[in-house]
Formats: structure tokens, sequence, C-alpha cells
């Protein structure tokens, strides 16, 4: 009787485990679908947008090849640079900021601290589009609009407000125990060398997280990259270049090369990407484990 | 009391704040060089032995008067009528041609006023810590005390002061080009700065005209924007909702005991995150034209005749951009939500066992109110970002279908429709009116929810 029992739990818990993993499997099809299709889409032997079958008839590594050297209209391996250069930049002036913005508001009591978070809170309600056009202006009064000080003037736009951005590098430092500060003021350190030789080698995965995070915006910003390039496209980054291809008299030519770039640019991002999920569910986590 | 008791507390730690050093003080109590440096600045520095750090004062305060007289006040006069001459055809009689004056351009009128005004601002802040400081060495002095000389000054930077150090950049970065491009914006809500009438030079304050028009029934612009905004609301709550709710059952299923391979799973729906959102939108979007991937295959399968109309019908086009922002959103939830759900008390579930709960009792009675007790405040930050959530919108359906004559599609947020008024249209005064009117939303919602958490925490439902 009670053998009958277990075993009847056993095939319902089979059934169940079986169900559910029926639907995962559907469900991670769905997700990666759009995925595999890029990558097909870029290894298609066929020109254009218009598809009469799910599989390329045929298969090519001209896609990527003229990405890199058709370079008369969209000239990909200039704008490949430009973000380069342009995210290098942003990944270590934009650390500095957040690290250093949100070491002072996790460790130092100061008359302004209070303040600043709310009006911080405050300002992300406001849409960040909106200040755009302002902000297009604010450089051209500077003259960072025109030539080679466009990037000069991406770099600021994306690293200028990233102070405000301090929340998560916060949540870390508050979990570091105060009682290593403390042991190093008795041992005769400032504040400052409190920082850089006690709070700093102990933070690497919250610093990880912010230079990737800071080193990503500028491959997936197109917004302000395109009202402030304009229409000077010697210094596009990536994210216009394949935005452009999709437009309409680019499109049938470009559609599959559209799909290589993707896949160029995503495969670093991705493989960032998975080495950052592991710091940032430690960045979560907290400095001090157990 | 307490509270009174706790600021106490927290200015004894930081002792140097609650200084006799104030404004206030340094106008009753303050010496012959102290009054001086209020007309003076850093008067008071150098008959106390602080040279630099005066002299320093002194340029700044030079500098600011340099900059007011040559630029400043000229800005400034400006503003009220933010300029009046227009650009003129002149015939030049030496050159035999006609040639154009300069006229007055409205909004670098604007813009520099606005600046000027921050410079007296930040001036007004300078002007009353060098008075501050100035009382504090003669109030050190007149005790016998140690008055930092400016090595000692600099030092300090890197110890008691440190945030200012540390701050000073991030912050000018802030100020130059979050805040100030802000204000900007939204002096220009009341002007009449768009291509009607042909202000796009020249304009003029309108005062609240603009609100009228945005929040008025009967304007064809007040009509797009409540139907805009109820759209809004609708989408934020959706996509807030749908992407929590099963976000969370995804993070349950596969957070199961029964579940095998529940990194690998994890992984999948990660990647998704992985590709830019630019990149596997803008696929989306191309594969789900009229003639586009999506509706080829199907009418090859022979499943359906005519195509379907994603982005052509507007009730179409509105499933598909929440459905697809599921796509988006659903990994991002499972990623946040992962650790909380293995934090969920086992007694609390074991307790349902033994009362015979199935599945979905258990869902709705014991995780789901724990986790919205849990992560409210990831919801409030969830639901403000789709209010702004410009991308899935703009690169999804870039707000089709749009009905012939409007400014807005069937599927614009108020940010894209932002977007194409001040881009697109050149209504830079409507889009800054919507743009102040979207922070209102999302100030109320804000408001309203941290209200509502906080008597939830009374109640302690959980803890």
């Amino acid at each position: 009787m009670r053998k009958k029992e277990t075993a009847s739990v056993k095939t319902r818990r089979f059934i169940a485990n079986t169900v559910v993993h029926i639907c995962l499997a559907a469900l991670a099809i769905v997700w990666l679908f759009p995925i595999f299709w890029v990558i097909l889409t870029s290894f298609r032997g066929e020109k254009g947008s218009y598809v009469s079958s799910f599989f390329p008839k045929t298969y090519t590594l001209d896609n990527y090849k003229r990405l890199f050297t058709d370079t008369s209209i969209l000239n990909f391996p200039q704008m490949f640079m430009n973000t380069l250069i342009i995210a290098c930049f942003c990944a270590v002036i934009s650390t500095f900021f957040i690290l250093a913005t949100s070491y002072c508001l996790s460790r130092l009591r100061f008359k302004m601290r209070k303040p600043f978070m709310n009006v911080a809170m405050v300002l992300g309600l406001f849409p960040g589009f909106m200040s755009m056009v302002a902000v297009y202006y604010i450089l051209k009064a500077i003259g960072l609009s025109e030539g080679s000080m466009i990037r000069v003037a991406l770099v600021l736009v994306y690293t200028a407000g990233s102070g405000i951005g301090f929340q998560i590098s916060k949540g870390f430092f508050d979990t570091i125990p105060k009682s290593l500060d403390e042991a190093a003021f008795i041992d005769g350190a400032t504040k400052f060398q409190v920082f850089t030789k006690v709070t700093l080698p102990l933070s690497k995965p919250t610093i990880v997280y912010t230079v990737l995070t800071s080193f990503m915006a500028p491959w997936l910003d197109f917004i302000f990259a395109k009202v402030i390039c304009r229409a000077d496209a010697k210094y596009y980054t990536v994210s216009i270049g394949l935005w452009k291809m999709l437009e309409k008299e680019y499109i049938d030519s470009w559609y599959t090369c559209f799909a290589a770039g993707a896949v160029l640019v995503s495969i670093p991002i991705a493989i960032l990407f998975v080495c950052m999920q592991n710091c940032y569910v430690e960045g979560m986590a907290g400095a001090v484990k157990g | 009391m307490s509270k009174n008791a706790e600021k106490k507390g927290r200015k004894k730690r930081v002792n140097y704040f609650a200084t006799p050093y104030t404004l206030s003080n340094a106008l009753k109590e303050g010496g012959t060089a102290t009054k001086i440096s209020l007309l003076v600045m850093g008067a008071a520095n150098i008959a106390h032995k602080q040279i630099v750090k005066g002299l320093l004062f002194l340029a700044l305060e030079i500098a600011y008067f340099a900059y007011m007289i040559k630029i400043g006040f000229g800005c400034l006069a400006m503003l009220p009528s933010l300029g009046d001459k227009a650009s003129e055809k002149v015939w030049n009689e030496a050159k035999g041609i006609y040639e154009y004056t300069a006229g007055d351009q409205s909004i670098l009128i604007l813009l520099y006023g606005i600046i000027a005004i921050a410079i007296t601002v930040l001036f007004v802040l300078l002007w009353r810590a060098s008075v501050t400081s100035g009382y504090k060495a003669q109030y050190l002095s007149e005790r016998k005390m140690h008055v930092n000389n400016f090595i000692e000054d600099v030092k300090d930077l890197f110890n008691g002061n440190l945030h200012k150090m540390l701050m000073a950049l991030p912050l000018t970065g802030i100020l130059a080009f979050t805040v100030l491009p802000l204000i900007f914006m939204i002096t220009m809500a009341f002007t009449n700065y768009s291509k009607v009438d042909d202000h796009l030079t020249l304009f003029d304050w309108v005062g609240l005209a603009n609100f009228a028009k945005v929040l008025n029934f009967k304007d064809s612009i007040g009509q797009t924007f409540w139907s805009v905004l109820g759209w809004t609301i609708i989408w934020a709550v959706f996509a807030t909702g749908l992407n929590y709710i099963f976000g969370m059952i995804l993070g349950i299923v596969i957070n199961r005991k029964g579940t095998r391979c529940k990194a690998f799973w994890r992984f999948c729906f990660v990647l998704s995150i992985a590709v830019p959102q630019f990149v596997s939108l803008l696929i989306m979007r191309t594969c789900l034209q009229p003639e586009g991937a999506v509706n080829v295959l199907l009418k090859n399968m022979g499943i359906i005749n005519e195509s379907l109309p994603f982005f052509t019908n507007a009730t179409w086009a509105r499933v598909t951009v929440i459905i697809i922002n599921c796509w988006v959103g659903i990994p991002y939830t499972l990623l946040q939500v992962t650790g909380i759900l293995q934090n969920i008390p086992a007694e609390l579930y074991e307790a349902a066992r033994v009362d015979g709960a199935n599945a979905v009792v258990t869902f709705f009675k014991i995780t789901l109110p724990y986790m919205l007790f849990v992560t409210t405040p990831y919801l409030i930050t969830q639901f403000t970002g789709n209010v702004n959530n410009f991308n899935v919108i703009f690169l999804l359906s870039g707000g089709s279908p749009t009905p012939v004559g409007s400014t807005a599609g069937k599927t614009d947020l108020l940010v894209t429709w932002l977007y194409k008024l001040t881009i697109d249209q050149q209504y830079y005064n409507l889009g800054a009116v919507i743009g102040i009117l979207t922070f209102v939303v999302l100030a109320i919602v804000a408001l309203v929810t941290y209200r509502n958490t906080g008597s939830y925490k009374n109640e302690e439902g959980f803890m």
C-alpha cells in the first residue's frame, strides 16, 4: 500500500518535472530565437531584408568582409575605432567619478550628503532625453560641436553626469566593515589613504562592474550620439552606423551586413556581460562573506 | 526630540560642522578685517596670515566682477526681452551685394543669461565661504589657536576635507551637464520657442500659455497629450506588472527542487540581455514588418493569407510592444529576484504544504506578498524606467501607427513624443512642457507608493 503511494507520487513528480523542462525549453527557444536569427542572417548569401525561407539558401562570409572593406558609404572600421576610443575614456573617467562620489556618500559625513542624495533621486525622475537639446546648445557654446571635438563632446556627455549613478557602489562600500577604516586611522592613515589602500583593494567586484558598465555605455547609446554628431559621418559611433544600415535607402544592400555588425558588437559585450554577472552578484552580496 | 539628538550626535562626530563659524556670527562678532572681507573677499584671511588663501579668494572675486562687467550684465539685461533684433538683409554699396546683419539669437541669450545667473549663485556661495573662512581665521587667532597655513589646508583636502576634493569634479560634471541643461530646458517651457510663427531664432516669454495648451482638452495638442498620457500609464503598468510576475514565476520554476541544469536555463535567458538592446529590437522590428521575415514565413507555410498588422494596427501594435518588452525585461527580473526568492523562509512553504495548499495558492499567499514587501523600491524604479522607456518604443514601433495629421503615434510614450516634438517637429517649448509633466506624473507615483510602503512596513507582515 505504502509502496504504491510513493510510486504514484514518483510518477506525478516525474510528469511535473517533464512538463516544467519542456516549458523551460520552449521558453528558452523563444528567448534565444532572435539571437540565432541574427547569426543566421549574418551568414546569409542573399542580399536584402526580404526572406523567403527560414534557413539561408547560400552561406557566405562576404558580409563580414564587406563590413571592413566597403568603407565608401558607411565606414564601419572607423566607427568601431571611434567607439573604442570614446569607450576607453568613458571607462576611466566615469569609474573615477562614480567611485569617488559613492565613497564620499558611504564613508564620509558632511553637511551636503543627505541633500545631495535627495537631489540625485529627484534628477533621476526627469526623462533623460529632455535635456538633450539643451546639452547640444551648451556643447555648441563651448565650441565642442564641430570637427574632432565631437569625440570630446561625446565623452563629456557620457561621463559628466555619471556621479549620479552612485547607488550600486555605495551599497557595496556600505558593507565593508568600518573597523578596517578605524584600524587604519589608528595606524595614522589619512582618509585618502584609507580610500586608496583599504577600501579600493577590497572592492574589486564593484570596480569591475563600474568599469564594464561605463565602457559599454557608448556602444549602446545612439540617441545622444545622433544628436551630437548630426550629419558628420566621420565621427559616427557603431550604434548610429548600425541604425543607418536599416534606413530605407540602405536596407536592401546592407541588411545582412547589419547582422554581421550586430554579431561583432554583441560578442565582446556578451563576453563582458557573462564575466560581469559574477561581479554583479558579488557586488550585490557585499564585500565580506559569511 | 530624538531627531534633534540624532542630529547632534552626527554633528559631534563630524564636529567641523557644528562650528561657531557661521555667517551670522561673522556679521555679529567679526573684527575690522572680517568686516572688510564682506566687500574685499579674503581680506580677513590675509590679515590672519592665510595669505595664499586670501589672495585666491580675492582673485576669484576680481575674476567674477571682470566677467560680469564684460559679459554677465549684458546677458542678464537681455534676459527679460530675449532679444528683438531680427537678422536683416542690408544692401552693401561698396561690395555691391546683400549682407545679413547679425540678429539676436534668443536661444543663446537665454543660455548665457542662465549661465550668468548660475555663476552669480556660485559667487554668492563663494562669498559666504570666504566670510566664514575669514571669521574662522580671526576666531582662532583671537584664542591663540593654530591657524592653518596654505600647505596644511591642501593636506587637509586629503583627510578631513577629502569629500571636497573627491566630489569637486563629479559635482561640476553633474551641475554643468545635468542640472544646467535641465534648468535651461525648463525655462524653454515658458517661451514660444517653436517653428510656429517662425520663432526659431527670436522668441519671447509667454508665461504658462504652453501648459494651458497642452492640458487643454479642446486643443489638438491637448487631446494628443491626454491620449498619450493614458497609453503611457497603461504601458507602464503592464510592462512593469507582466515583467515582474512572469519574471518571478520563471525564477520560481528554475529554482524549484526538481529542475535540473539551473545554471544552464538561467544562462539561456540572461544571454538575451547580453545582446545590446538596440540590436535585438531593430532585428525584431525588421522581422515584424508587413513584408518582414515573420509574415513571409507564415504566408509561405500557408498559415495566414494576409500580413499580420504588427505595427500598422493600433491594438496589434500596442500588444506587440508589450509582449516584446516582456522578452526584453523578464531576464532582468530573473536576475534581480533569484537571490531574494532563495531568502524566503522555507518554514512558510512547509507550513503551507502541511495545510494542503497547492502551488498556485502558495504563490499568491506567500511568494507574491513576500516579494512585494521586499521589492517595492525595485518596482518603483521599474515603473519610472518604463514611463521613460525610450528605447523599446523608439526602436521597435517608432510610435507607429501614426494617425494622419497627428504629432504622436498610437504607441508613442510621453518621452518618444517629446523626442519627436523637439527633434523632428521643432516644437521645443511643447517638448519641454511634456518633460516637466512627465516628471510631475512620476513624482506623484513615487510619492504615493513610498507613502504606502511606509504604512505597509508598519504592519511588519513578514518580519
